[in-house]
């Protein structure tokens, strides 16, 4: 089992009305009304240090992603933040996993091979490259990407940066979307023949499809926790096997909102409202930012309408007025006392067949200190008694060589 | 799928582009052949087509990939350029040589961009409410972006006419199969429009040789009229007229006067 420490970086300080007051948290929140330059600069220090601090505190992994022009989540650079963390850990067993540079927004895409090879040569080999599609909002309405382009761009992007990787020789590569007459990376990442890539996906056969056919690993990034991905996640498994892949749980990663107190009533007291800012605000997005025509290809597109699939504007308006309960009872969120965060956890490890757990241990409006308490308890508390799964049977190949072996368990504040 | 919902509209098949893409053509009417480009929101034969096909003989097709059943014929035609070549291969398909041409909003864009390339393939041109220029005092706005009250505000002067299911969708009772003809029809036209309307046609639009007319509804909020000063002074000799009562579909929202202008001026 390998378990990394997710961080959205979001704004902690949005207005109590604010969900009532603006139209959407992303694209078009207005910055000089609501945020505070000097007041962001302190957030990007507190998850610089709050990642460091779960990479000391023995997680196995520390990841950051992309997205632009929100309050939700805001690394638009993920490497400036990589970059950080790859130096911050230095000496350390934990891998820098990258989740990631937006591959169809990224111009050219051998921007993203130069700077993960960057990220690799200075971590010692502790990379792991993400390689997401981006979302409608960061890739359509914020950098202008024609939503019916953005999939076949990004299998481009990731073929480019593959054959950049890889190359003995200069080449040249004469794209549909990227033009370049000679092609030779410097530096190349140290990982051979190239870092482990993991896919972050919403549950799109097209993406299973994808990551099966190149060996990737498959990322079900969700907020709604263990039960609503079940269907997901059996679909996934379905698929491997009738692709006639081994089971190994490892090509699989899950996404899980964790908070951990000493106790569950001491748990519900601490990080309650900080979990309803998260759905209430940070995932208050404009219905319409979340499907421009075209984001969805002709045959998903029908599958999901005639599914008649709940989108996520409809699941967050009904969370609206959830409790602390009701975030927990519906596992969207595993919160408690030690015992009953592990318990779930284990629970929903096996029931999803997931070998690389990302925790979000930062929720919403969470303060710093409050964030610590809950990396280092999480560390403390949770964490060992998960971290041999799996691993009787299985390896994770989808894991930097180097730390593949357990690492040590430490103190992060000893 | 959508069956065309007049008596006497005919539906005819094309395979263009070294077959890689299928083009329905709906055919109705008499007398002189007139091409008709629709709008972002796809293709439905409407009041307005049947005015025209009272004098002429209409060709309305369908824009690539939105034709039922050839969803990826979109994928086989990149830029505006592609577009503008593969509509005259829909013209010599159809036998035309140089037809008049209507072009509706994203379809005007089409049209004005066929009439500049090869002028002598338009024999006299009607732009209704057409994309393509962009101005940054009065951009237009990204109908793809809008909430549909927004939306329904700025494109339709009576946002609770029955226009604006029509045209829009949303209806309470709309069925699935037109919901996806609709998402596609933006996500295909969004192809070339996306993120700004504006493919350098700036740069073109001085070629037209064509007799112009270019009808905008006053209260356009997706694109402002200015913008039919701005089409009118870029073709030489162009007339611009600006109806009222009628917001980004002047042609169906104020069925009479327009059909008529368009038909006397196409005529004349």
């Amino acid at each position: 089992m390998k378990i990394s420490m997710f961080h959205l970086m979001p704004y902690r300080d949005l207005p109590a009305d604010f969900e009532r007051r603006y139209g959407s948290v992303w694209v078009d929140p207005p910055w000089w009304e609501l945020a505070d330059a000097e007041r962001v600069g302190q957030y990007y220090n507190w998850t610089l240090d709050e990642l460091t601090f779960a990479a000391r505190a023995g997680l196995d992994g520390i990841c950051v992603n992309e997205h632009h022009q929100n309050a939700y989540g805001f690394m638009p650079g993920p490497n400036l933040m990589g970059a950080a963390l790859a130096r911050a850990t230095q000496g350390l067993d934990v891998a820098i996993v990258q989740m990631g540079a937006t591959l169809p927004t990224t111009n050219p895409p051998i921007r993203v091979a130069e700077e993960y090879a960057m990220l690799d040569c200075l971590s010692g080999g502790r990379l792991v490259a993400g390689m997401p599609l981006g979302s409608p909002m960061d890739a359509n309405f914020c950098y202008g990407i024609p939503p019916i382009e953005q999939r076949e761009r990004y299998y481009e992007a990731h073929d480019l940066i593959l054959k950049a990787w890889q190359a003995k020789e200069i080449f040249a590569w004469n794209g549909k979307y990227t033009q370049l007459g000679m092609v030779n990376l410097w530096p190349r990442p140290i990982q051979q023949p190239r870092p482990p890539i993991w896919v972050p996906g919403s549950g799109s056969l097209s993406t299973w499809e994808f990551a099966a056919q190149h060996g990737h690993c498959y990322c079900y990034l969700s907020y709604y926790g263990s039960a609503f991905a079940q269907k997901v996640m059996d679909g996934f498994w379905e698929f491997v096997a009738g692709r006639g892949l081994d089971a190994n749980p490892y090509r699989a990663g899950f996404l899980q909102l964790v908070a951990v107190s000493e106790t569950d009533a001491r748990a519900e007291a601490e990080y309650e409202e900080h979990i309803r800012y998260f759905y209430a605000k940070s995932l208050h997005i404009g219905a319409e930012y979340y499907a421009p025509p075209g984001h969805q290809d002709y045959r998903s597109l029908v599958n999901s309408l005639t599914r008649l699939n709940r989108n996520q504007a409809e699941m967050v308006g009904q969370m609206r007025d959830w409790r602390f309960r009701d975030f927990v009872d519906n596992r969207f969120v595993i919160a408690g006392g030690p015992a009953t965060v592990r318990d779930q956890l284990r629970e929903a490890i096996q029931n999803l067949r997931v070998g690389n757990l990302m925790v979000l241990l930062h929720i919403g409006s969470m303060p710093h200190e409050l964030t610590l308490k809950n990396i280092e308890l999480f560390a403390r508390e949770v964490y060992p008694a998960l971290r041999d799964t799996w691993d009787d049977r299985w390896e994770n190949h989808w894991w930097p060589e180097r730390l593949r072996a357990k690492r040590q368990l430490v103190g992060a504040r000893g | 799928m959508i069956a065309p919902a007049r008596a006497g509209v005919d539906e005819r098949r094309l395979t263009l582009w070294q077959d890689q893409v299928q083009t329905q053509v709906l055919v109705a009417g008499s007398g002189p052949p007139l091409v008709f480009f629709h709008g972002p929101w796809g293709l439905a034969w409407d009041a307005f087509l049947d005015a025209l096909a009272e004098r002429f003989t209409v060709y309305a097709p369908h824009h690539p990939g939105t034709t039922p059943g050839d969803p990826d014929g979109v994928r086989a035609l990149d830029t505006v350029w592609d577009l503008v070549l593969y509509s005259y291969e829909l013209f010599d398909a159809l036998g035309l040589e140089a037809p008049v041409v209507v072009g509706h909003s994203f379809g005007g864009m089409v049209a004005a961009e066929v009439a500049a390339t090869a002028p002598g393939r338009v024999r006299r041109l009607v732009l209704i409410s057409p994309l393509g220029l962009w101005r940054d005092d009065a951009p237009v706005r990204n109908w793809m972006a809008l909430k549909p009250d927004a939306l329904a505000a700025a494109a339709f002067a009576d946002p609770r006419g029955p226009l604006v299911a029509q045209v829009l969708g949303g209806a309470s009772d709309e069925g699935v199969d037109e919901r996806i003809r609709r998402t596609w029809a933006l996500a295909c036209s969004g192809k070339f429009t996306w993120p700004i309307p504006d493919r350098g046609l700036s740069k073109r639009l001085h070629r037209v040789s064509a007799p112009t007319l270019i009808v905008w509804g006053r209260q356009d909020g997706l694109a402002p009229p200015i913008y039919a000063e701005e089409f009118a002074q870029r073709i030489r000799g162009a007339r611009a007229e600006v109806v009222d009562g009628a917001a980004h579909h002047p042609h169906l929202e104020r069925l009479d006067p327009v059909a008529p202008l368009v038909a006397n001026f196409l005529a004349g």
